[in-house]
């Protein structure tokens, strides 16, 4: 009965079906949704494919291999632990939002096609501007606004080059590709922008940490990674993809450097991340892959927990500053020590999940003898621990003592955060399972000495560095300009420049042209007018009067004049 | 500038001097522990340099430093205050 039904497709469909039923209910359909499209996509055998006919087309809408199944797995999950955070979301809207958003990325992964693929894209891209819109604001209204407007541009971008393959190749599925020809390239540009890639980095601080606390959460979770999916899929080995990888390394960590909302910090860090994930993807081998994949897996899990551990300070203090928090460690001590296991998992620390996930792709920089990659690879590592690992929980949870007294917050979201943490550890200290549905098999052992101390020198040094330079790192009351700038500040002057000088130019014309065609009008007027020479009746009489002149002279001529 | 016994007392245990300087000298205890670590392991260097002793601590104190110092210069150039986008109905 379901195998042509695509998994996310539940997800979509169902949550229509949430604000219909009442609200004692819906936990029980938010938690049913994620589990039935899981037990749905491990239902299907490898090597599954469902097609279907559409106008010259046939589309897969269901491809089941390792790869796409890792991801649509890791994202069902996610949606299911999410959906235990947000139970007390009281804005229906966003649960709603969120899982077609969830479903759609499922979509993706288990797309066959570039059809299937740009439809749930768009689908999400509609989603998650729904979700950072429902926090309700006006900064998240306008932050959604300005979202869409990047998305629907990347949208754009990425149909134009899939039309264009599609009439090159004549085919529409979803394979490795090669960067070799402007189709290509624009499908290419489509996928990165959606990973935050530069030069469209600054869409994703700007607007994940507009949405509510439960929000974020969901938004950091699948538009980038989807974005990861699909270049894993379409252009493994793409060596441009080493740079872009490298660069959004350090621009995430140089950002969060500066940053001084929490929530901000956070989402500068997904941009890091990613960019790891890049990186692999760019070198290409199967142990680099394999590492971009697992990576994204875990990151998911460590960057919803620290994002949920941040949501849960925001929603129990109101701020979201890092000036204005520190100290939280007295009175939440489940929340700081949630953010701190998230913390040490996205810092690679061992026995955590960063630590069996990042390391295969420095180690496949190393296999490939890409001494200069491998070099930046472990200097962001260190950049890590200090941007994410020690920042977020340093200023928030201690620092100073801000005089705030939050509780920790409800069961539903503490329950979520120890099932995201106990995962944290789990896959660092018994990977074999994660290794187990990766794309390609695995002959990495993460826990040798020589790896473990290795990454402990560089990560407690990185950490001595922060202590050092803490004078350095004072909190200010600043944002960073970022490319961003050229469409919330210079495009917004150049408009209303171009407004004032445009429309007064048109106002200009405007008067001149009433007044041509309004001096034409009276002119015509003037002798057609009511009263206008041409108008008068009494030219007829007069008419005859000066007939009857003219024929009486003409005959006082005919009869006295000379013959 | 240590605050009075009384004052301490009132402290969460965390937060006292006595406490901070325990844990500076037990996190410098761990980080000579990290690198002296180094002697035990056979050097297999990949590339020449990550052989040298220390490799890691050095590399990542001195890179994390460079970002730090990086990010602070980056900063003066582009930082501006948190209501820039908010003034004058500029945050479209």
């Amino acid at each position: 009965m379901f195998e042509s039904l695509p998994p996310g497709l539940i997800m979509i469909l169902g949550a229509f079906a949430l604000p219909l039923l009442p609200r004692a209910i819906r936990p029980a359909l938010l938690l049913a949704l994620p589990l039935t499209t899981m037990a749905l996509i491990w239902s299907f055998d490898a090597g599954y494919l469902f097609k279907l006919d559409f106008l010259d087309y046939t589309l897969t809408p269901i491809k089941i291999d390792a790869l796409g199944r890792l991801f649509a797995t890791i994202f069902a999950l996610m949606a299911f632990v999410g959906s235990i955070y947000a139970f007390k979301q009281k804005r229906i809207v966003e649960l709603v939002a969120a899982n077609i958003y969830a479903g759609s990325a499922i979509g993706v992964a288990l797309a066959g096609d570039l059809i299937t693929v740009f439809v749930f894209w768009e689908v999400m891209a509609v989603a998650s501007t729904v979700v950072i819109w429902s926090a309700g604001t006006d900064a998240s209204y306008k932050a959604s606004m300005r979202y869409i407007l990047v998305h629907l541009f990347g949208g754009v971008v990425l149909m134009s080059g899939i039309i264009w393959h599609i009439s090159e190749t004549g085919s529409v599925d979803f394979q490795a590709m090669l960067a070799d020809g402007p189709a290509r390239w624009l499908i290419l540009i489509g996928f990165l922008l959606n990973a935050g890639a530069p030069p469209f980095s600054a869409w994703l601080p700007d607007a994940y940490p507009e949405a509510s606390f439960s929000g974020t959460v969901f938004l950091s979770a699948f538009t980038t990674k989807t974005a990861v999916y699909v270049l894993i899929r379409g252009f493994p080995g793409e060596e441009i993809l080493i740079f872009v990888g490298i660069y959004m390394i350090f621009y995430g960590i140089i950002y969060a450097l500066l940053e001084n909302d929490m929530r901000r910090i956070l989402t500068y860090s997904i941009v890091n991340q990613v960019g790891f994930m890049i990186t692999g993807i760019g070198i290409g081998t199967e142990l680099a892959l394999n590492g971009a994949a697992a990576h994204a897996f875990t990151h998911i899990i460590y960057k919803a927990l620290l994002l949920m551990s941040a949501g849960s300070v925001l929603h129990m203090t109101a701020k979201r500053k890092c000036t204005d928090l520190g100290g939280l460690f007295r009175t939440m001590p489940l929340t700081m020590t949630c953010g701190i296991i998230g913390a040490l998992a996205i810092s690679s620390f061992p026995l955590t999940s960063g630590f069996i996930s990042k390391s295969m792709i420095s180690q496949a920089a190393a296999d490939g003898h890409m001494m200069m990659v491998w070099m930046f690879l472990a200097a962001a590592s260190a950049g890590v621990f200090l941007h994410a690992g020690i920042k977020f929980p340093w200023f928030v949870f201690f620092q100073k003592d801000s005089g705030l007294r939050p509780s920790d917050p409800p069961l539903n979201m503490r329950v979520a955060m120890v099932i995201l943490a106990s995962l944290c550890i789990g896959l660092g200290v018994w990977p074999e399972p994660l290794y187990a549905i990766l794309p390609y098999p695995v002959n990495f052992i993460p826990y040798t000495a020589d790896h473990v101390i290795k990454m402990l020198q560089l990560l407690l040094f990185a950490g001595l560095a922060f202590f050092l330079f803490l004078p350095l790192m004072k909190r200010t009351l600043t944002l960073t300009l970022d490319v961003d700038w050229f469409y919330r500040r210079a495009g917004l002057r150049i408009a209303r420049v171009l407004a004032r000088y445009v429309s007064n130019g048109l106002k200009q014309f405007d008067t001149g042209t009433s007044l041509l065609i309004g001096g034409l009008f009276r002119l015509v007027f003037r002798f057609n007018g009511p009263s206008g020479a041409f108008a008068r009746n009494t030219l007829v009489g007069s008419m005859v009067q000066w007939v009857v002149v003219l024929l009486g002279v003409y005959l006082v001529l005919f009869l006295f004049g000379p013959k | 500038m240590t605050p009075p016994p009384n004052e301490t007392k009132d402290m969460h245990w965390l937060v006292r001097p006595a406490t901070i300087r325990h844990l500076w000298r037990g996190g410098l205890i761990i980080l000579a522990l990290t690198v002296l670590a180094d002697l035990l392991l056979t050097p297999h260097p990949r590339f020449g340099i990550d052989g040298s002793f220390g490799f890691y601590a050095w590399y990542g104190f001195l890179t994390c430093a460079a970002m730090v110092i990086g990010a602070k210069a980056l900063g003066l150039l582009l930082s501006r205050k948190d209501t820039y986008y908010d003034e004058s109905g500029d945050n479209v």
